[in-house]
């Protein structure tokens, strides 16, 4: 069987090679990226912009943002059919190809990320190795925690106001120039759709904008609705605390400095999503408007194969809801949950929209491909590009961000600005 | 490429598949005849014109030929057509168009797909990492991943048989003449003088690939 064959249902006339070759993986590609790239967004609103109500989930999103980042990788890594050549793309990049700026682009957010992460976390890196050194007795624990701590610190220990203003400078300028290469990390996984010219649903110069703005919003969207996890957990934590140490902030304090921080922070994502949902609007409206010579082809499979999906799931319940949500007076926790998992929904169905969607007809105009996604692995490749591929992608993130707040915490931590 | 030389046998698919040692019976091919069949227009009982249709296939890329009359639709079955209503009909063989601004090269992020200097496109079997862009950014179809390889696949136009002097083993292999290959670069080449002074067309001109195979009474339905 060839590569695309187990999962392809064809009708009428599609070429003899034609398959769905772009699968469930090439649907998370954007979709995380979109996420780590949202999260990172999030973040410099505070650290750039100076928004202080979203000062408690600004370094939440930044931790959540450097656990997105491996994962960000992982699907194109799932979906290669030679992953061992995976490192060809850095070693001898073609760079006429969209793709081949991925290493560039990949490695300089990383390592903007990390560096920002660095910033806003030294002083408590160096407190915590100070505490720790001052202790008689250390356990094994403790001497690997302080092993650990010290590499981080990479023996930079000063933190006078004077040293701790400078991290706070450094935080702001490497959050600046991580706001335009969030956005190019993302623009150009638009870009390498958008510039397809073979296939008539793809390609459209809005492509990498409506990409950048989709992002943004999934990004905040997922750091909401992890923070308010994140929150109740706290908050049952210190309920069973508080009976050993009164001075814990009481069950009442935390709940309203969440629906706080998750108004404010509502409020950004119901901006980008107005931005999303009007270029996706323009871009179809200009394709019926014009229909060129492949919107008979598109018509049958906007409006009729794919209804449900576009204007049912992504456009009603993904974005009108969730819209009609955050702009109804008093926002409460629960409704915010809804409306956040419904817009991560929405932004994962335009995804499959755009990729699959993209593939539902043939290069021929004269026939349709059905993509049948694979539930159960029966071979490695039917998990790598199946149901369980993909929920490995999804899961991953939030186990790299319980390891990464094991070492740096996200709540109760002084930083440095 | 003459459609009106071509009668479907196929015999040039099943060259194709044993010189380049292609699955015999792997759903992909290099090279693929398609057959059009195009219906009269008709007058319904109420005196509506209902237009004629095009109908195509090519089952498993006709290396069989094309044994029934029945028309393969894939997924919805097969397709009868009564032979009063068939305004014309005609085959189309399909191959790489080795084009000269090769969509499939510029996306290749890693140069693992390449133009020769005499303008084929082929692709390094031993540096593709089998993203799929290139079978994507072609509008032709023409490129699949290899059954066994799991790399980028496609026609070669026979490299190894050109460079020595011989033809492709499709051409050599088509009894009616639909096939022929010749050096564009050469004005004195037969086939160079085919495209030059008669009317000849080529696939898909809007994308400004610059294909290079040329057909010979080509018809608006081919797609």
């Amino acid at each position: 069987m060839v590569h695309g064959e187990a999962w392809t249902l064809k009708e009428f006339f599609v070429y003899p090679n034609e398959y769905i070759y772009w699968s469930i993986q090439i649907v998370m590609y954007p979709f995380m990226t979109g996420l780590v790239a949202g999260a990172f967004v999030l973040s410099s609103l505070y650290h750039v912009f100076g928004v202080k109500q979203l000062k408690d989930i600004a370094r939440f999103a930044l931790v959540f943002s450097l656990a997105l980042l491996p994962v960000a990788m992982m699907p194109l890594m799932l979906h290669l059919q030679q992953p061992q050549r995976g490192i060809y793309v850095m070693m001898t990049p073609h760079f006429t190809s969209a793709i081949a700026a991925f290493g560039i682009v990949f490695t300089t957010y990383g390592l903007i990320v990390a560096s920002e992460i660095w910033f806003v976390y030294r002083q408590f890196i160096v407190e915590t190795v100070l505490d720790l050194r001052a202790k008689q007795q250390r356990s094994t624990i403790e001497s690997l925690q302080l092993l650990l701590y010290s590499t981080l610190s990479m023996g930079a220990m000063d933190i006078s106001p004077e040293a701790l203003h400078k991290d706070e400078k450094a935080v702001g300028i490497l959050a600046g120039i991580g706001i335009p290469v969030a956005c190019f990390l993302h623009g150009y996984a638009g870009f390498i759709f958008g510039s397809v010219k073979a296939n008539a649903l793809w390609m459209t110069p809005l492509m990498p904008v409506i990409f950048i703005c989709s992002a943004v919003v999934s990004g905040i969207a997922l750091c909401i609705v992890t923070y308010i996890v994140t929150m109740e957990l706290r908050k049952l934590i210190y309920k069973w605390k508080r009976k050993n140490n009164p001075r814990l902030p009481s069950t009442e304090e935390l709940k309203s400095a969440e629906l706080l921080t998750v108004t404010m922070t509502a409020k950004y994502l119901v901006m980008f999503l107005v931005l999303a949902i009007t270029l996706e609007l323009l871009d179809l409206i200009f394709r019926t408007y014009t229909a060129v010579k492949s919107w008979d082809i598109l018509r049958a499979v906007i409006y009729e194969r794919d209804f449900f999906k576009i204007f049912i799931l992504q456009y009603g319940l993904g974005n009108a809801v969730p819209f009609i949500i955050f702009l109804r007076k008093g926002l409460t926790i629960p409704r915010a949950v809804v409306g956040t998992l419904l817009v991560l929904m929405g932004v994962f169905m335009m995804r499959w929209n755009v990729v699959i969607g993209g593939q539902a007809f043939s290069a021929s105009f004269s026939g349709f491909m059905e993509y049948q996604l694979p539930i159960w692995p029966s071979s490695i490749e039917l998990f790598k590009e199946g149901l369980f591929g993909a929920l490995s992608v999804i899961i991953t993130p939030f186990v790299l961000f319980f390891i990464v707040t094991r070492v740096l915490p996200v709540f109760g931590v002084k930083d440095s600005h | 490429m003459d459609i009106h030389k071509c009668v479907g046998c196929g015999l040039c698919v099943k060259a194709c598949k044993i010189e380049n040692d292609v699955d015999w019976d792997a759903n992909v091919t290099r090279t693929w005849v398609e057959r059009y069949v195009v219906t009269k227009g008709s007058r319904d009982k109420d005196g509506n014109i209902k237009p004629g249709e095009t109908l195509i296939d090519s089952p498993k890329g006709a290396r069989d030929g094309f044994t029934s009359q029945k028309i393969d639709q894939a997924h919805m079955g097969l397709k009868e057509v009564n032979p009063d209503e068939i305004a014309k009909a005609f085959f189309v063989p399909k191959l790489c168009n080795h084009c000269e601004n090769p969509p499939c090269v510029q996306v290749c992020p890693v140069g693992a797909t390449y133009q020769t200097e005499d303008g084929v496109v082929l692709v390094d079997r031993t540096w593709c990492i089998g993203c799929g862009y290139c079978v994507m950014g072609c509008p032709y179809g023409v490129r699949y991943f290899h059954p066994t390889l799991h790399v980028a696949e496609k026609c070669t136009l026979c490299y190894h048989r050109l460079s020595q002097g011989m033809k492709t083993a499709c051409v050599d292999a088509c009894p009616f003449g639909a096939r022929r290959v010749g050096n564009i670069r050469d004005p004195e080449d037969p086939v160079t003088k085919i495209i030059t002074s008669e009317q000849v067309n080529v696939l898909k001109e809007e994308f400004g690939t610059k294909p290079q195979v040329f057909y010979l009474g080509s018809s608006m339905e081919v797609k």
